[in-house]
């Protein structure tokens, strides 16, 4: 970590957004994890994704458990609303959250220790009950911030920093949030930067659970060799299925797309993801298909990135049209409504008698 | 220039695989290919299909940086590389940020030779450099920071460089006692030489003395630094008019002569009227140095001073301190033509001056003999985009009232003791062809600097030619090539302390720029000689060197460590790093991070970086010497290392000449 504070100085043509606010604006506090970590790119790309989207930053809510990757969330966008919870329990205050004010954009940071080990249930649930928020998992395959004992991701075979080899199978985030029904999945690397915004703000613009699992190298305890969550690894063994670039509602389609090569999908406001395919046919609306490439590639210790699947809009049902939860805030609704009295008590105890 | 033989196959349009030469010259490699294919007369298609496929070729991508040239990161510390003399301006600020100002005072003598002098009245090039006003819109007040040096410094006695008892039997001549011999002299006796300093006045200094007024530069000043020369053991001989060069080295005394005698001569403004007028117009510098050797101490009550710039702003102001009520400064174009320093304005400015533009003197008007004023036409200019003037018309005349003018526009070399049979050649304008390296006119021996070289510049030039002509000097009385001089030299050290810990400051001090005190219009006008700057307080130069950015402490870059993580993208607070694919210069920059503002600056370019290939760009022009890359940076790929210019001075010659002779056993 370092002590030296990033100036307030900036480059005299950094551009503003809608809203008039530079991309310095989305940045926190000064991060305390190793120099070289890859969560702190991927707290970059977070900035990045909110000062492109033009996100008020009180309209966001930071949600994390514990862990590094659980730290950065104090990272990012410091004008935001943020819940540190407890180890591995961050999903049932983000539904808590989410069902209190469903007007704010949920941003959940978790790792893969809170997310696959302690949290592993409370993570199935998020997608089961499809909350609205954008959940990403900073995955490198390590406990980090207790010396480097190996998370329920390391890959079987793969060597820890004091040399002895994993020979448990991993879970893996992604095939377990296509079975569980995720409508957004996707896997980036935090070293990849023009692949991971789009995703981004496509998650924080998505309707329903979507989830990220990014590659996210531990410098200090997952670089050596032997890894499989290094950054040489990574980069060697990295192949990106589809290239989605993220269109707001506003903004016309500029890039010009060969024709049979591009596809687009619109998300609930008006925004749209335009998915372009490289290299083999991929089809990133088959969620069978996309278990199996993904399970293919995971065989040969490959990692296909990308938005690996993405559900048409109208095909699932969220959390907030299966609960009925009210558009309101329910801190803007009147005390009658919120505490209808023993009145009203009475006759919904009738129901049940 | 071909160094490999590569075999290019164009794709299509038919063409056969054949040789071709590698040109480093990107625009000249196509053309290599064609002249070395052997075919000649390629259609179009064909040449379509060539350029394609060589602008996907490895080696028309951008080369890495080669860092290990001094002028790499010499540039980047943007002061001491506009700097003539290349003062080393960070390291001296931060020796004044830690109250050693007599360091600070002894390392801007090694290059500037009067920290004390020019700390009040040099011309600055370093402060429009100075990368502070790119960051925000102030400079660092580089200038009055070493006034700060040299006002609070201790005794340097003994430590300035030990002039030898024992001579080299070399004589120099320097003609005129002003900052060029002055420093020729400086850099000569050390080494042992006997110099001789011929001044037509009765006081050393030359310029310095005579035309900037003791407001701006009080006497006792000026004679200390001037002292220090002298007590190294000058033979100054005042009061000599050399009024012919060739009975100076028909004398057979001196080994070399050095000219630097100034650019003496004002401009005169002939038209109508002048002559009859004569007794109120008179020529700024020559006025000037009436003023300053007390043989005028008056002026009339309205004053007009033709020209508006450094000389001008001189004149404007001594005339208020003689007794001018009224005085007007008259430009001929608008204020954006203006020659003067802008500080310089203000100072005039604030002391009521009235600057008026677009007038273009017509004619001296007499009433009764005497001078009653001046006819101007009034100007009115088209100007095009950039700010240039493209057509211009009289609008209107107009006259003002005047008492005296003093004519300020512009000054020259004038060299009538000069014979022209003397092997010294000369150039159309009837200067004398000096050598812009060497300072070595075309007969050898005879060396000009200063304003006699290459016509009006500052002090801070006239202190470099100097510098240089001290080292052809030196070469020349030991029979070495002129030109073969020691090239500049460049040391990088690591300011790595430990763990989060850097031997520099490097917060960045969000202050700005601190204003100099001024004396009360009310007091300063009291006396000529009552100098108008006060100087910074010590609270004042405390907070003014926390301005400085350190950008001598470099980033310096190992593209074989990097693994790529974004940490100092991420990081740097300016943007100025970019990790992208190689490719041309142009693809580079539209892939920068944040666009280059400065277009001039070129980027640092590292080799691939080992884990994809890609290149680590750098903007120099913005980067604020925070060291939060380095600083973020798991693998120390960056580092802040402190850049020291070894600039070459005489001492250097003579130490460099001394090793290579050869050892008597």
């Amino acid at each position: 970590m370092t002590f030296i504070a990033k100036p307030k100085v900036t480059h005299p043509s950094l551009p503003p957004n809608a809203l008039g606010l530079t991309r310095r604006a989305y940045e926190g506090a000064l991060s305390t994890l190793c120099a070289g970590c890859g969560h702190d790119s991927i707290t970059a790309a977070i900035v990045e994704a909110c000062w492109r989207l033009s996100l008020e930053p009180q309209n966001l809510v930071k949600l994390s458990g514990i862990g590094c990757s659980s730290k950065t969330t104090a990272y990012f966008v410091s004008g935001a609303h943020g819940f540190n919870a407890v180890h591995g329990r961050m999903p049932s205050i983000a539904t808590g959250a989410n069902a209190a004010n469903r007007r704010l954009s949920y941003i959940g940071v978790s790792g893969d220790g809170d997310t696959l080990s302690i949290g592993l249930g409370q993570f199935c649930h998020a997608i089961r009950r499809n909350l609205d928020m954008l959940y990403i998992i900073e995955n490198n395959g390590v406990y980090g911030l207790t010396k480097g004992q190996f998370s329920a991701s390391a890959d079987i075979g793969s060597r820890a920093k004091k040399g002895e080899t994993n020979r448990q199978p991993p879970i893996d985030p992604v095939l377990l949030a296509l079975d569980l029904g995720a409508p957004f999945v996707a896997r980036s690397f935090s070293g990849d930067k023009r692949q991971l915004v789009p995703l981004i703000e496509a998650g924080l613009k998505h309707r329903g659970f979507a989830l990220i699992d990014i590659l996210s190298p531990c410098v200090t305890f997952n670089d050596h060799e032997g890894s499989t969550k290094s950054y040489a690894y990574t980069r060697e063994h990295y192949e990106p299925a589809v290239l989605a670039d993220f269109v707001p509602r506003e903004q016309p389609i500029s890039i010009d797309y060969p024709p049979g090569e591009a596809r687009e999908v619109a998300l609930h406001d008006g925004s749209r993801i335009v998915l372009r395919k490289i290299g083999a046919d991929y089809d990133p609306t088959d969620r069978t298909a996309a278990h199996a490439a993904v399970q293919a590639r995971g065989g040969s210790g490959e990692y296909l990135t990308g938005l690996i699947y993405l559900e048409a809009a109208d095909r699932h049902a969220e959390f907030h049209q299966v609960n009925a939860t009210p558009e309101a805030p329910l801190n803007s609704l009147p005390f009658e409504q919120l505490s209808p009295g023993s009145t009203a008590l009475r006759t919904i105890l009738a129901r049940y008698r | 220039m071909v160094d490999a033989e590569h075999t290019i196959c164009a794709a299509y349009g038919g063409l056969e695989t054949f040789g071709a030469g590698r040109c480093l010259n990107p625009s000249g490699l196509f053309y290599g290919i064609l002249r070395r294919s052997g075919r000649g007369g390629l259609g179009l298609r064909a040449r379509l299909a060539l350029s394609l496929c060589i602008r996907r070729q490895p080696w028309n991508l951008v080369d890495a940086t080669d860092t290990s040239h001094p002028d790499y990161y010499h540039r980047v510390v943007d002061c001491q590389w506009a700097c003539p003399a290349h003062t080393d301006v960070p390291e001296y600020i931060r020796l004044i940020a830690q109250g050693l100002f007599t360091e600070a005072y002894l390392l801007n003598r090694q290059s500037n030779v009067f920290p004390a002098i020019l700390g009040r009245v040099c011309d600055r090039p370093c402060e429009p450099a100075c990368r502070r006003g790119r960051i925000e819109s102030k400079p660092v007040a580089i200038c009055r920071l070493k006034r700060v040096a040299a006002d609070n410094r201790g005794d340097i006695t003994g430590r300035l460089p030990p002039v030898p008892r024992l001579k080299n039997g070399k004589r120099i001549a320097c003609i005129g006692a002003g900052c060029a011999s002055l420093t020729v002299a400086n850099d000569l006796l050390p080494l042992g030489y006997e110099v001789t300093i011929f001044e037509q006045n009765d006081r050393p200094g030359g310029l310095m003395r005579s035309n900037i007024p003791a407001f701006r530069l009080p006497e006792p000043v000026l004679d200390e630094e001037i002292g220090m020369i002298l007590g190294m053991g000058v033979e100054l001989r005042l009061g000599e008019r050399i009024d012919s060069l060739r009975a100076l080295i028909e004398t057979g005394r001196f080994d070399a002569v050095f000219v630097g005698s100034g650019a003496p001569k004002g401009k005169e403004l002939r038209l109508p009227g002048r002559d009859e007028a004569a007794a109120n117009v008179h020529i700024g510098i020559s006025w000037l140095e009436s003023v300053a050797f007390g043989h005028v101490d008056r002026i009339g009550e309205r004053v007009l001073i033709i020209g508006v710039g450094n000389t001008a702003m001189d004149c404007c102001r001594t005339s208020l301190r003689l007794g001018a009520r009224t005085v007007r400064v008259i430009a001929r174009k608008p204020r954006g033509f203006f020659k003067a320093s802008p500080w310089e304005l203000e100072d005039a400015e604030e002391e009521n001056v009235e600057i008026l533009v677009n007038r273009s003197p017509k004619a001296f008007v007499i009433d009764n003999g005497r001078l009653a004023g001046m006819r101007f036409e009034c100007m009115e200019y088209e100007l095009d985009a950039h700010g240039r003037i493209v057509a211009e018309r009289v609008a209107d005349e107009q006259f003002l009232p005047a008492d005296d003018v003093i004519l300020a526009i512009g000054q020259e070399n004038a060299f009538p003791w000069i014979e022209r049979d003397l092997g010294i050649a000369f150039d159309k304008w009837n200067v004398p062809v000096v050598d812009a390296r060497t300072f070595q006119s075309t007969r050898p021996g005879v060396f000009f600097g200063g304003d006699a070289a290459f016509g009006p510049k500052n002090i801070i030039w006239a202190v470099e030619h100097g510098h240089q002509a001290a080292i052809s000097i030196h070469r020349h009385c030991h029979g070495e090539p002129l030109t073969e001089r020691l090239p500049p030299g460049l040391n990088l050290q690591s300011r790595k302390m430990g763990m989060h810990e850097w031997a520099y400051a490097n917060d960045y001090a969000p202050i700005e720029r601190r204003l100099m005190p001024h004396v009360s219009l009310k007091e300063r006008f009291k006396k000529l000689n009552i100098e108008v700057e006060l100087g910074f307080s010590a609270e004042q130069a405390a907070a003014e060197a926390q301005r400085c950015l350190n950008c001598d402490v470099q980033t310096v870059f190992s593209a074989k460590l990097c693994i790529e993580c974004d940490a100092c993208i991420d990081i740097c607070p300016v943007d100025c790093l970019t990790i992208t694919s190689n490719g041309t210069e142009v693809e580079l920059r539209a892939h920068l991070k944040a666009p280059a503002q400065n277009l001039a600056q070129p980027l640092y370019v590292s080799a691939a970086l080992p884990q994809t290939g890609r290149v680590m760009v750098k903007d120099e022009d913005l980067c604020v010497h925070c060291g939060l890359c380095a600083e973020r940076c798991p693998t120390a790929a960056w580092d802040m290392q402190k850049s020291l210019l070894h600039w070459p001075h005489a001492e250097d010659e003579a130490r460099a000449l001394e090793q290579r002779k050869p050892k008597i056993a």
